[in-house]
């Protein structure tokens, strides 16, 4: 299941629902609004997407992850709009048979989220500016599928 | 031909518009359309360098073609965070 949402993320019905019987393991990810970042101190962050082409990749990682991990059941969902601090921004439920493929997955999830879905944030400094977090690719590639 | 490029975040800012149309050739590839956005809005040059751009919800490589009726999306890079 993949979702965009601007309500707060249930996590505990979001873990609950990929639970099944043939499953020992349930990983959960939880992404939260943190408040310090290389010094500076975030009061809110807003989230905004390509909402399309965001939901189309989300069910792309979802088919990836599936392919890779035998998975019971995966959620997978992204919260947009302003986020105050402690919010949190974005989930991944995983439920497999045994906890290695539980922690891989989830894992592989989140981080394939972060590559190549098209949903950016905007940092609310408490010094009142704002800003948009495009990292310059020196350190890391830019998305390509 | 006339097209339509949707711009997100600080590309929207710089450009001052969500939406911005861009005039091209026939058969005009995406790295045309990247010369194009340059001289039509030169302050996101330095942030296209590092953007993809998607033609209808699919990223484009430099060397695809254009048609009028595709969606076209200039996509800043995503935040990714650290890993560790």
């Amino acid at each position: 299941m993949i979702r965009l949402t601007r309500e707060p993320i249930d996590y505990h019905a979001l873990t609950e629902q990929v639970r099944r019987a043939d499953c020992g393991a349930v990983a959960l990810f939880l992404g939260t609004v943190r408040e310090v970042t290389e010094g500076r101190v975030t009061t809110a962050l807003d989230y905004e997407a390509y909402p399309g082409m965001a939901e189309k990749k989300l069910g792309q990682i979802e088919a990836e992850t599936r392919e890779r991990w035998p998975i019971g059941d995966i959620a997978l969902i992204h919260r947009l709009g302003h986020l105050d601090l402690g919010d949190i921004s974005v989930a991944v439920a995983v439920s497999c048979p045994h906890r290695a493929a539980a922690f891989e997955a989830c894992r592989y999830a989140i981080d394939r989220l972060k590559q190549i879905v098209p949903i950016w944030k905007k940092e609310n400094w408490a010094d009142g500016t704002t800003e948009w977090v495009h990292p310059d690719g020196t350190s890391q590639g830019g998305p390509t599928s | 031909m006339e097209c339509t490029v949707h711009l997100f975040a600080r590309a929207r800012d710089l450009a001052g518009a969500g939406q911005v149309r861009v005039v091209l050739p026939e058969n005009a590839t995406v790295a045309d359309l990247r010369v194009a956005l340059r001289q039509l809005y030169p302050r996101l040059t330095s942030l296209l360098e590092h953007s993809a751009l998607a033609v209808d919800e699919e990223f484009a490589a430099d060397q695809a073609i254009l048609t009028p009726d595709a969606e076209i999306a200039l996509l800043p890079p995503v935040s990714g965070g650290e890993s560790s």
